[in-house]
Formats: C-alpha cells, structure tokens, sequence
C-alpha cells in the first residue's frame, strides 16, 4: 500500500488552489482568442478584449481574475492502493481550500441557505469544499479542481425527458436553458450536458463535463457530432459576449453521456462562465 | 454609439443624453452595494430614517470585492449579477439614485423606473475583476462592516470603463444586441 502524507496531499492542493484563482488556464484562453478574431460585433469585440487584458493582468500581477472566487469543486478519485496518512484526504482538502482562500486573499462565498450569513467562522473560510469522491483501481490519488463562481450556477438546470423526445428534446432543452439565461452566466460560455443515468447522476455528469479542456474532441464520434450541433444552434441565439449581442456566446459544449433506466432521459446542463478556472494534479 | 467622460453625482441632464450602446468613462465617488445592503437601505428609506450616503446622483456599483491584499485599495472588484437587487432599485431610483453598475437582465419595474425618474443601468464586464480594481483609486466602509464583502464601501474612481444597458427612453442594449445578431432558420 503506497502512502501518502496528510501534510503533503495538503501543500500540493493548497498551490493549486491559490493559483487557479489568478491563472486562466491554456484551453480557456485559447478558446476565448479564437471568439476573439472570429466574433462580428465591435462591442462584443471590445468585450472580449477586456476579458484577455484582465487575464493577462492577473497573471502577471497575481490577482483574482474575479471577485467570485467560487465555491471550490473537486473530483477526487482515490487508488484502492495508497492511502494518506496522518489525517483523513477530506479533511485534507478542507484544509487547503481554506488555507488558499484566505492566503490568497480570495471570498468566502459559503452561506447558509436561509439566512444567508456568511459561514467562515463556524464552519472556515470559504468551508466546507464541494468534494465528489470515486475509488479507482492502482496507487495514484487524482484530483480534478474547479473554482465554481455563482452567477453561471445560478442559470443552470436539470430535468428528465420522455425517451421519445430523443436528441431533438435534449437539443431544445439545452437551447430553453442558454436562451433563457442570456446575459447572466457571463458569456461566452462553456455549457456540460449530462445526459442519462438518474437524475443526480446526470447533474454530476453536467458538472464534470465542464473539467475537460475545452477545444478537445469527445472520443465518442456520435457525441462529437451532437457536441457540434448543439454548438452551432446556441450561437445562433445571438446572445454575444456579455450579453451585448454577437456571433460568439458558446465557447465549447462538453457532454457526458451514462446508461438509464428504460423509462427515463435525464438531461442536466451545467453552465461555465468564461474564467473557467480549473486545474489537475496526479499524486 | 457614443463615449462620454462624466464626473458623479450625474444629473438629469447627463443621463438623459445617454443611449444604450453608448460607453461611459466615470470618474468621482461611487457606493458598493449587493442584496443584503439594499434591503437595508429601502428599510430606511421606507421608515423615513437617514441614508448613509447622499443618494441624489449616486451611483450604485453591484460588487462584493475579494479581501484587498495589504497596501491596496480593494481586491478584484468585478460586477455581480442585477437581478437580485431589482426588487430594491425602483424605491432607490425614486428617491433619487441616478445610475446602477452590474450585469445581466434587469425586470420591467426597474426599466420602468429608469424611464419615469431618468436613471440609468450600466453594464461593466463580469469577470474582469482585476481589470476594473484598476479603476478604483480609494475604498472605505462606510456603513455595515458587519456583511463583510457584501458592506457599503464608498470608492474613487477614475475612468471607470461601463456601457449603457438601459437608458432613459426604455432602451434595452442586451434585446437590441440580441435581436441583431440572431439567426432565425
């Protein structure tokens, strides 16, 4: 049994944390250029401009591409040989997302959900982490981050469809939910599909989607297709950066796709804002 | 489209001329308020107590800044979605508040009142946080430190770079923009 300990599964995850706050990742970047150069609307244009200087203003400054440092996200997917010692990987994670935020100057953004104050000095700093974890087979500890901003939470939504309504119904649910939710999310925009299993199923499915780099082809070629399809229909609302209006509201569409029950299509849509910041360590 | 430069408090007569499109450069003092602190404002307002800024003029900005690190003024300092604060922003419009800062869809009740008592609705970019904590010269709390990011801070700002979403004449820059760029097949 491979082992690994507390303090250091602690110290790596706390550094990425801290800078997935102020570091646009490369996928993200590229995809938002390409909106850049391709995008017709001047205003949508200077949109996007902005949206490039400030990441290159946090980057080169250490600063928070936002204000909205998120609720942290992990996908932990932990070896059935290595185990850490010293304390409990939760905990772990706790620790260094706490650690992170408050070192890094990011919000605590946790609430609680009715009276809505503020939950940093019961529960700590920006607590407790968001964390899904999966036991895998081998010796590795995998962890997958995103820090995950409201405002594009905020329009995403889930529902089960008739299996009779098919792709088309899967294809007009996801354009209801990104018209609907037009300027809010932040566009351009990165939209997960989580499209079967039950319903949290497909709702996690939604929200993992969004972790692979956007601009890479799903390796499933009927999904690609769909992926692509689905990506031309919502850039064709006109939605724009901003929501000012433009060729360019749609940076990617990522689908997840799981078996279901014979009776059931559940379809979840999970939406990314375009500081899609997220990042990946193998331990 | 146009660009203008205006110093706050605005005055009628600078939001009148405004049109949704247009790019506004604001200079001068600006108020930090989200949900929690609107309440609190239309409470006083609602029991006829006194606010803790002039509101004649003012301009509300829709942010809840991350912690400022030591020696700044304020951290990143981005806009926060308008919805929540629609409930809130007729009663301020009407006593007087002349501009609001944020992002995404504002309701009917709030344009309604931007055309009745001439105010406008200014978008700033969402998530370029770090960029427009460039704008912002000072910051102070000036009233309930206790909501932490979500207290009253009164800035400085220079050059503040928004763009007009709803203007005086009930103009909508996200319907206008949208209906442009729309491909109907």
């Amino acid at each position: 049994m491979r082992e690994i300990a507390y303090d250091d599964l602690v110290k790596s995850v706390k550094a990425m944390v801290m800078h997935t706050a102020s570091h646009l990742p490369e996928d993200a970047l590229k995809a938002i250029e390409k909106a850049y150069k391709e995008e017709k609307s001047e205003v949508a244009k200077s949109v996007l401009k902005q949206i490039l200087d400030n990441a290159q203003l946090a980057r080169e400054e250490d600063r928070p591409l936002c204000q909205d440092t998120g609720l942290a996200v992990y996908f932990v997917n932990v070896g059935e040989d290595v185990k850490v010692v010293g304390g409990s990987i939760r905990d772990a994670i706790n620790e260094a997302t706490e650690q992170a935020y408050k070192d890094g100057y990011l919000r605590a953004s946790t609430c609680d959900c009715f009276d809505r104050h503020n939950l940093k000095d019961e529960v700590g700093y920006n607590l407790p982490a968001v964390i899904h974890f999966d036991i895998v087979p081998g010796d590795k500890i995998d962890i997958e981050y995103a820090a995950k901003g409201g405002g594009s939470e905020n329009v995403s939504r889930a529902t089960v469809l008739a299996p009779a309504q098919g792709k088309e119904g899967i294809l007009n649910f996801v354009k209801q939910v990104i018209s609907d939710a037009g300027p809010n999310p932040c566009p351009p925009i990165i939209v997960g599909v989580g499209i079967g299993g039950t319903f949290e199923v497909a709702a996690k499915s939604s929200k993992h989607a969004l972790f692979r780099e956007a601009g890479t082809q799903n390796p499933d070629p009927d999904l690609d297709a769909f992926e692509k399809e689905i990506m031309t229909e919502l850039n064709k609302l006109g939605i724009g950066a901003m929501g000012m209006g433009g060729t360019q509201t749609v940076l990617a569409v990522h689908i997840e796709k799981n078996p279901c029950h014979i009776a059931s299509l559940p379809v979840s849509v999970n939406v990314q804002c375009h500081s899609s910041r997220h990042s990946h360590i193998t331990l | 489209m146009a660009t203008y430069h205006m110093i706050t408090p605005l005055s009628d007569e600078d939001v009148s001329k405004l049109e949704a499109g247009d790019i506004v450069y604001l200079s001068g003092k600006i108020y930090t308020a989200r949900d929690a602190a609107h309440k609190r404002l239309v409470d006083l307002i609602e029991a006829g107590e006194e606010l803790p800024f002039d509101l004649q003029g003012s301009v509300i900005y829709f942010v809840g800044p991350t912690p400022p690190k030591p020696g700044e003024p304020i951290g990143s300092a981005g806009p926060t979605t308008s919805y929540r604060m629609d409930s809130y922003s007729p009663t301020l419009i009407k006593h007087g508040q002349k501009g609001m800062i944020g992002k995404g869809k504002r309701n009917q009740a709030v344009k309604d009142a931007c055309k009745e008592h001439k105010a406008v609705y200014f978008g700033a970019t969402g998530g370029a946080g770090a960029l427009i904590a460039k704008a912002i010269k000072s910051a102070k709390v000036i009233a309930y430190p206790e909501l932490g990011p979500e207290a009253i801070r009164e800035l400085e700002v220079e050059d503040f770079p928004v763009t007009v979403i709803n203007d005086t004449k009930g103009n909508d820059l996200y319907q206008m923009g949208r209906e442009k760029y729309e491909v109907k097949d």
